[in-house]
């Protein structure tokens, strides 16, 4: 098994070089905000390992938020962030961005403080401006894009061949059914026109590393539960306090704002979600905030590992990263179907989890012991995450068409043609699939 | 407990309450306001009809509903305006990025509209008369009245026929209606209400009540201290020093829909082999529905005949679309669904299921259907053609289609996400690219894969797919329109002839 990690390569753009930015990050697309897989800076559509990438310009629009807190607001300088995520470790991944896309990467990141397009260490430099996210979800932890494009293919081929077969051999003959199948599929394989890659052994470091994590926190929480339970109660007590007394912000979005968000969305199947936003002021708020961004991202690594989120089926990788110093927030996600339709899904689903993160952002609609309320104030939820989304300059996924849902089918089929269902029923689950 | 006759009828327009369906004869006017006076003149005296009921019923009835442009028109100001939400301010046609969502784009793009395709061509008022059979030329006579024609420029009266109860591939319309409890008997509380419930919070439908979040949607709010005038209208329940523009008003969404009948049913005929049997049989598998409406899900109750119940069911017992398929017209306009994907028993079975565990990977998919609901008021037009005419050859050709309408508290919520999150959506509810075998257009993916088959699941196996489907529905115009509540009219009626906008 190939785990999944993930890269965000962020600096300050230079003063006077944003216009020059976006102008060329815009030239690798083919669509607005969607990148031409073969463009000539990045050419995402080689890097096999390579899921979903993004150039993101992060700007503090809602920066002035906070000002209802009494604070100041810090300086915040427009920052590029280069996202992605990716099959295997990320040093290899690096070195294969370098071999590919050296001379665009330094294109790119010479609009970028601290970058000289000449005599540039461009993998020291990436791995300096690399990022850690607080947390990181993987819609399937294993599953590669190699064995993603190969599954795909298969369902394809096998869709076809089942539909003229259907009709010669009887719907009722499943068992005939299945044996065509089978041989069509190594028939398939032995021409060449079919390839079902084995999965590589996991790699023991992760494994081990994997392990301890698993242990190790739940152990660590449980050695300190009597602290924990005390400074819980305080903690309680205190948000509940806090949610009395935190400003509500009530701002509705401009439809400047929302007209450059939507002229990237739903031109396929599924849609890229970056949001930005301030901590809310005080230690009590970063200390809820991210001990709850460890929780899930414990979660995300040990339980929500395999096709859902809670209830959410549609969020292929996501990731929550603290910012300028803990003071700023950023999460982004790619998910399916349209960013209506994903915010219901929020709202309806697992209001609860947003409500115990985002509670702690500036903005965030005012919560009731912290996962009641929020999200479920219908409009102003969505009023201050579309204020807080910013544009994407260049977004890629590498399967366009398929969702998180039809990776999961395509797999249950793999998994049909390499271990034998034991009775007819098995059979037919196993055929409606196709 | 508040009696019904507590609710303020007397200040809604009927149609938010009655469908007029004994009204047969209709007459849809798309108006453009050539001068405001003259039209707020006219409009002081309109007769339109609230939704008091009435002994004996009304013969005729009237309602009206107003574009953004056509308040402004008006004068209404624009501190005002700015109170209604996005998709009413820009339009429908207004964005190409809510075309793309609203799967207008390809044949049905605005640019090809017959109506409302561009901003200069979106009407400012729509007019709607009812009549009973015969009436509708001298009730449109007496309404007209003076100034109206002074006032009003005409600028295309939209095609209605009454058909019978069906819509024109033959199928009874209008089955899956909400019914809205205006009393709010019902608790809007997850927690006491988890399973699929057809009594819908009023302010789903209409504005300035609690809609299903428990919740008020925003609309315009005035402040009688700066604008006089508007002592006239409702205080917010919400925010009661405000008045209440949006009180009582609701989004009405026009589509003038196309529908190839002979298409439709030769499609079906050929690909049926022209066995009737067969050609019906895959006709109710795309809509969900048999020709006499009867649902496809198996009967739950023994003893009840599934004709019985044809609104009275869900897909709870056919989780793969065996019966009645996950792609069919009716499961993807209205999948049933409640808030958790089965009826949770106990509290711990509840939170097993909010965290998502012990489900199928295909399962829950689609949940909460109660906050995307639309109440329909279309009609149709074009002469009858019955499917077993439809499949002749030489089948007369006509116009024929419906003027769908529909009535909600939230455009984006309720109709966009019905027609891009389900209707339109290629991976509804996991289906393999398809969209709605009915109205969906029949454009490929990014990725260049096609979407126009359609999938029958079959217990047998291998699920049924019919391919090459044509597009079978277009659309040829369509607005969003505000339709006031009886005391917003008088307030817009007796705005000032000085804050008139510039008519286009």
């Amino acid at each position: 098994m190939t785990p999944q990690s993930s890269f965000m390569i962020v600096a300050a753009v230079r003063d006077g070089q944003l216009k020059d930015l976006r102008a060329l990050l815009a030239s690798m697309n083919n669509l607005p905000g969607h990148a031409d897989p073969t463009n000539e800076l990045v050419p995402f559509g080689k890097f096999d390992r390579l899921h979903f990438a993004r150039f993101v310009i992060i700007e503090a629009r809602t920066a002035q938020e906070i000002r209802a807190f009494g604070v100041t607001p810090r300086p915040w300088q427009p920052t590029l962030a280069f996202l992605g995520d990716i099959d295997g470790d990320m040093q290899t991944f690096f070195l294969e961005l370098i071999e590919r896309a050296e001379s665009g990467l330094k294109k790119i990141f010479s609009h970028c403080e601290g970058f000289s397009e000449e005599n540039q260490d461009l993998l020291g430099w990436m791995k300096a401006n690399n990022i850690n996210a607080s947390a990181t979800y993987v819609n399937w932890i294993g599953r590669t894009v190699r064995q993603i494009h190969e599954e795909a293919a298969l369902h394809r081929s096998l869709s076809t061949y089942l539909q003229k077969t259907a009709d010669d051999v009887g719907r009722e003959n499943v068992r005939t059914l299945r044996q065509k199948l089978l041989s069509y599929v190594e028939m398939e394989k032995y021409k060449g026109r079919l390839t079902l890659t084995p999965p590589e052994p996991t790699p023991p470091e992760w494994k081990m590393r994997n392990l301890l994590h698993m242990i190790g926190i739940p152990l660590i929480l449980l050695l300190l539960s009597p602290l924990l339970l005390v400074i819980a109660l305080i903690f309680a007590l205190r948000l509940r306090m806090l949610e009395r007394s935190d400003p509500e912000l009530f701002i509705r979005p401009s439809r400047e704002h929302l007209a450059e968000l939507t002229v990237q969305e739903d031109r396929d199947v599924s849609n890229q979600y970056s949001v930005f936003g301030d901590v809310k002021p005080g230690v009590v708020r970063l200390l809820t905030f991210k001990f709850v961004l460890l929780v899930t991202d414990y979660f995300a690594r040990h339980i929500y590992n395999h096709g859902f989120l809670a209830r959410i089926k549609t969020i292929h990788f996501a990731r929550w990263v603290f910012m300028d110093n803990n003071h700023r927030v950023f999460f982004a996600s790619n998910y399916d179907g349209s960013h209506e339709s994903y915010m219901d899904d929020f709202i309806n689903k697992v209001g609860w989890g947003l409500n115990l993160t985002f509670t702690n952002g500036v903005g965030y609609p005012t919560t009731r012991w912290i996962i009641k309320q929020g999200a479920n104030r219908e409009h102003a939820f969505k009023y201050t995450q579309r204020r807080h989304q910013i544009p994407t300059e260049v977004w890629y996924k590498a399967y366009p068409g398929l969702t998180a849902v039809d990776l999961a089918r395509n797999s249950r089929i793999r998994q049909g043609v390499e271990i034998r269902q034991s009775n007819d029923a098995e059979i037919r689950e196993w055929l409606s699939l196709i | 407990m508040k009696d019904s006759s507590d609710f303020e009828f007397d200040d809604l327009q009927g149609l938010l309450r009655f469908g007029y369906g004994k009204l047969t004869d209709t007459s849809f006017m798309l108006l453009n306001i050539v001068n405001a006076d003259l039209a707020k003149k006219w409009l002081e005296t309109a007769p339109i009809s609230s939704a008091l009921t009435q002994d004996p019923p009304p013969e005729t009835a009237l309602q009206i509903a107003f574009s953004v442009e056509g308040l402004r028109a008006l004068g209404l100001e624009e501190s005002v305006v700015e109170g209604f939400s996005d998709e009413f301010i820009v339009g429908m046609a207004g964005d190409e990025s809510r075309s793309r969502r609203l799967g207008d784009v390809g044949s049905n793009a605005p640019q090809q509209w017959k109506w409302g395709g561009h901003a200069a061509q979106v009407p400012h008022v729509l007019l709607l008369l009812y009549a009973t059979k015969g009436g509708i030329d001298a009730w449109q006579k007496t309404i007209e009245g003076e100034h109206f024609s002074n006032a009003f420029e005409l600028l295309q009266e939209l095609p209605t026929l009454y058909i019978g109860d069906i819509e024109p591939f033959g199928f009874p319309d209008s089955i899956s209606q909400p019914t809205v409890d205006w009393m709010q008997r019902q608790s809007t509380d997850t927690h006491e209400r988890d399973r699929y419930s057809n009594l819908l919070a009023p302010g789903e439908i209409v504005l300035g009540y609690r809609n299903e979040y428990g919740q008020y949607t925003a609309r315009p709010l005035i402040d009688p201290r700066k604008d006089k005038l508007a002592t006239v209208l409702p205080g917010a329940e919400e925010d009661p020093p405000l008045k209440d523009f949006g009180r009582n008003g609701t989004y009405l969404v026009l589509r003038q829909l196309s529908q190839d009948v002979p298409g439709f049913w030769q499609f079906l005929d050929q690909v049926a082999d022209h066995i009737p049997e067969k050609r019906e049989q895959l006709a109710a598998a795309m809509v969900g529905r048999e020709l006499d409406g009867t649902p496809l899900v198996p009967a739950h109750i023994p003893g009840i005949s599934r004709k019985e119940y044809e609104n009275d069911f869900t897909y709870d017992q056919d989780p793969k679309g065996n019966y009645c398929p996950l792609g069919a017209h009716v499961r993807r306009s209205n999948p049933r669904t409640g808030d958790l994907p089965t009826s949770a028993c106990g509290p711990l079975d509840r939170v097993i299921k909010i965290l998502g565990f012990g489900q199928r990977p295909d399962e829950d998919l689609i949940a909460s259907s109660r906050f995307h609901r639309l109440l329909r008021r279309g009609r149709t037009y074009g002469p009858a053609l019955a499917p077993k005419d439809a499949i002749e050859r030489h089948a007369p050709v006509a116009e024929r289609g419906i003027q769908f309408i529909c009535l909600v508290g939230n455009i984006s919520r309720q109709f966009e996400f019905v027609q891009n999150a389900w209707t339109m959506n290629s991976k509804f509810d996991g289906v393999q690219d398809e969209k709605d075998p009915m109205l969906g257009n029949r454009e490929p993916l990014m990725s260049g894969e096609s979407t126009d088959h359609f999938n029958s699941p079959d217990p047998a196996g291998p699920m049924r797919t019919t391919c090459h489907l044509p597009q079978f529905v277009a659309t040829l115009g369509g607005g969003y329109f505000f339709m006031p509540g009886l005391r917003a009219l008088k307030y817009i009626s007796a705005l000032p002839a000085n804050r008139t906008g510039s008519p286009s």
